[in-house]
C-alpha cells in the first residue's frame, strides 16, 4: 500500500513551468505523430524559458521514448514509457516529480503526440492478447462498445431516465466551454439538449454526441525542482499530490463496471495534498464518453455512488455554474486525438495561472486532473496548486 | 467457408487451446481449482483467486444471464460492417464467471432486452478451426 506519510514529504516537491499543444490541433494530416511529440515539446519549453538542451528526463506514452527522444535529438537520463492508455500522462507528471525528487534529473519533458483523425500507420493489433482472443471475436472492439457496456450496467443499478438526463448535460456543459475555447474542434457549434437526443446511435446507450472527438493533437508538460521553478518564465504550478493504478484490461475483466480505479488514485492524491474535495476551484476529469465523467465523479468521491446524475444537474458544470468542469472544452468538444489525458494537465495549469481568457474562472488555486486509460482500467490523478 | 471469414479471429495460446477445442465440438468449458473450487474466465496457468496451480477444466451448464449489453451500430472494425446493429454482451454464468458474447436471436432493440434475462448458448462456426459461444433467450 502507498505510504502516505512519505506521500506527503514527497508532496510539493516539483513544479510544471511548462504546457503547451503542438501547433495545430484537430485535423493535422500534414503532420506525424512524432512531428506532433516534437512541436508540442518545443513550444512547452519555450513556455517554460527553456531549451530541449536542458531537458535530462523524458516520459511518454504511445510511442517508445526512444523513438521520441531520437527524433528530438536528446539523450535523457532518466526515462520513462509507462503506457496504460490516456492516463498515462498524468501518471507521468507523478513519477517525474519522484524522479526529480530523487535525484535522477532535473528537467522532466512528457510528451504526447497522436493522430487519431490522420495516421498513415495505424498501431498493429496483438492478436495473441486475451482481449484480441475473447472479446475482438464478438465485436467487442475500442472504447465505445465496452464503455457502453459499463453505462448500461449504471443505467442498470441507478436508473436509466436519470443517466440518460445528467449524459446530456454533460454534453451540453461541455459543449459551453468549448464555445470559448478559440483551439476547440468545436468552438464554433453550440449544442442543445434537443440536438443531444437527436444525435445517432454508435453502441445504445451511447449517442454520437456522448462520445469523445478522433482527432490530431500533441501536448507537453515541463516539470522541475521548486527552486528552478522560481525563476521559470511564468513560475511554476506545484504539483501537491498524486495516484495512480489499474484494474484490468478488457472490459469483461472489469471487477465492479461502475467503480474504476479512481476511487483509489482519487483519495490517495487529495489526502497526500492535504487538500479536501471542497477546496478544489476545477476539476479536470478525462471525458472519453459522457458516462465516463459520471462515474468518475462518484469514484474520485465527490459525490456517493449513484448520485452523479443529481450532482450535475442543471448546468452547474457550465461557464458561470457552481462546479467548473472541463474549461477546456474536454474530449467531447475540444480534442481528443486518442489519449488524453495529457490536455487535463494543460488547462488545469493554464487556469491557475490566470492566461485562459474568455473561459477563466475566478481564483482558480487549486485544480484536480485525472486521467483514465484504456477500458475503464487506468487511472491517474494529480493535485496542483498555484504557488 | 464460402466467403472470407473477415471478422477477428483468435488465436488460441497454450492455456487456452482446450477451450476453443472443445468451442468447435460444442462444448463450454472453463478452468477450476482443484484447491478452492473456484471457476475462472478466462483460462491462465494459474488460479487467480488463490494462486494455486492445479487447474482441471469442466464443462458448463452454458445456462446464464445478461449482466449488461449495448448494441453496437457504429461497426468498431469493417468485419462487421454486415452485422450491425448486433448485441455486445457480457453473460453471467450459473457458475458464476462472467464472460463477454454477444446475444443473438432478438431483435436489437434495448426494449427487448433486460439485465438479468435467462440465457443459454449456442455455438457459431467461425471457421474450420474457431467456433464461437454466443448466447440467446433461454426456452422457459
Amino acid at each position: 500500500m502507498p505510504n502516505i506519510q512519505r506521500l506527503k514529504n514527497l508532496s510539493g516537491s516539483a513544479a510544471i513551468v511548462g504546457v503547451a499543444e503542438s501547433d495545430a490541433i484537430g485535423k493535422v494530416p500534414d503532420k506525424s505523430p512524432l512531428a506532433l511529440h516534437s512541436e508540442a515539446a518545443l513550444n512547452a519549453l519555450d513556455d517554460a524559458g527553456l531549451a530541449l538542451s536542458d531537458v535530462d528526463a523524458l516520459f511518454t506514452a504511445g510511442w517508445s521514448t526512444l523513438d521520441v527522444a531520437e527524433y528530438l535529438g536528446i539523450h535523457p537520463r532518466f526515462t520513462d514509457s509507462t503506457s496504460v492508455g490516456g492516463s498515462s500522462f498524468v501518471i507521468h507528471v507523478a513519477h517525474a516529480m519522484a524522479a526529480i525528487a530523487a535525484g535522477y534529473c532535473e528537467v522532466a519533458l512528457v510528451t504526447h503526440g497522436q493522430s487519431g483523425r490522420s495516421d498513415r500507420a495505424p498501431i498493429p493489433r496483438n492478436s495473441g492478447a486475451p482481449m484480441m482472443q475473447y472479446e475482438y471475436p464478438y465485436g467487442i472492439i475500442g472504447p465505445p462498445v465496452s464503455y457502453a457496456l459499463a453505462c448500461r450496467r449504471y443505467m442498470h443499478e441507478y436508473g436509466e431516465d436519470r443517466t440518460r438526463q445528467a449524459m446530456a448535460e454533460i454534453a451540453v456543459s461541455t459543449r459551453k466551454w468549448a464555445n470559448l475555447n478559440p483551439k476547440a474542434y468545436f468552438y464554433d457549434r453550440p449544442l442543445s439538449f434537443d440536438e443531444y437526443h437527436d444525435s445517432r446511435w454508435v453502441a445504445w446507450p451511447f449517442h454520437l454526441v456522448d462520445c469523445c472527438l478522433v482527432t490530431d493533437a500533441g501536448a507537453a508538460i515541463v516539470i522541475t525542482t521548486p527552486e528552478r521553478a522560481k525563476n521559470s518564465r511564468k513560475g511554476g504550478v506545484t504539483i501537491l499530490g498524486a495516484g495512480e493504478g489499474h484494474d484490468h484490461s478488457m472490459i469483461s475483466q472489469m471487477p465492479d463496471l461502475t467503480r474504476a480505479f479512481g476511487r483509489n488514485t482519487g483519495p490517495q492524491a487529495l489526502e497526500m495534498a492535504g487538500v479536501s474535495h471542497s477546496d478544489l476551484d476545477l476539476a479536470m476529469i478525462y471525458d472519453s464518453f459522457t458516462y465516463t465523467v459520471m462515474a468518475t465523479l462518484e469514484n474520485l468521491g465527490f459525490c456517493k455512488p449513484g448520485a452523479a446524475p443529481d450532482f450535475v444537474a442543471d448546468q452547474v458544470t457550465a461557464p458561470g455554474g457552481s462546479f467548473p468542469l472541463n474549461t477546456n472544452g474536454g474530449g467531447l468538444s475540444y480534442t481528443h486525438p486518442g489519449m488524453y489525458g495529457i490536455f487535463t494537465v494543460v488547462e488545469a495549469v493554464r487556469q491557475l495561472r490566470g492566461e485562459t481568457g474568455e473561459r477563466q474562472i475566478k481564483n482558480c488555486e487549486l485544480a484536480l486532473a485525472h486521467g483514465t486509460g484504456g477500458l475503464l482500467s487506468s487511472t491517474g490523478t494529480v493535485v496542483l496548486g498555484r504557488p | 467457408m464460402a466467403t472470407e471469414y473477415s471478422k477477428p479471429l483468435p488465436v488460441p495460446q497454450p492455456e487456452s487451446d482446450h477451450y476453443w477445442e472443445q468451442a468447435a465440438m460444442g462444448k463450454l468449458v472453463a478452468q477450476r481449482c482443484t484447491d478452492c473450487h473456484e471457476f475462472q474466465f478466462y483460462p491462465r496457468v494459474f488460479c487467480t483467486h488463490c494462486s494455486g496451480r492445479s487447474l482441471e477444466w469442466q464443462e458448463l451448464s452454458g445456462k446464464g444471464t445478461l449482466f449488461t449489453f449495448t448494441i453496437v451500430h457504429q461497426p468498431p472494425h469493417r468485419g462487421f460492417a454486415g452485422d450491425v446493429p448486433y448485441i455486445a454482451a457480457i453473460v453471467e454464468l450459473a457458475e458464476g464467471v462472467k464472460m463477454p458474447s454477444q446475444v443473438i436471436g432478438i431483435e436489437p432493440d434495448p426494449e427487448a432486452l433486460s439485465i438479468g434475462m435467462a440465457l443459454e448458448v449456442v455455438f457459431e462456426q467461425a471457421t474450420d478451426e474457431i467456433t464461437l459461444p454466443k448466447f440467446k433467450p433461454a426456452l422457459q
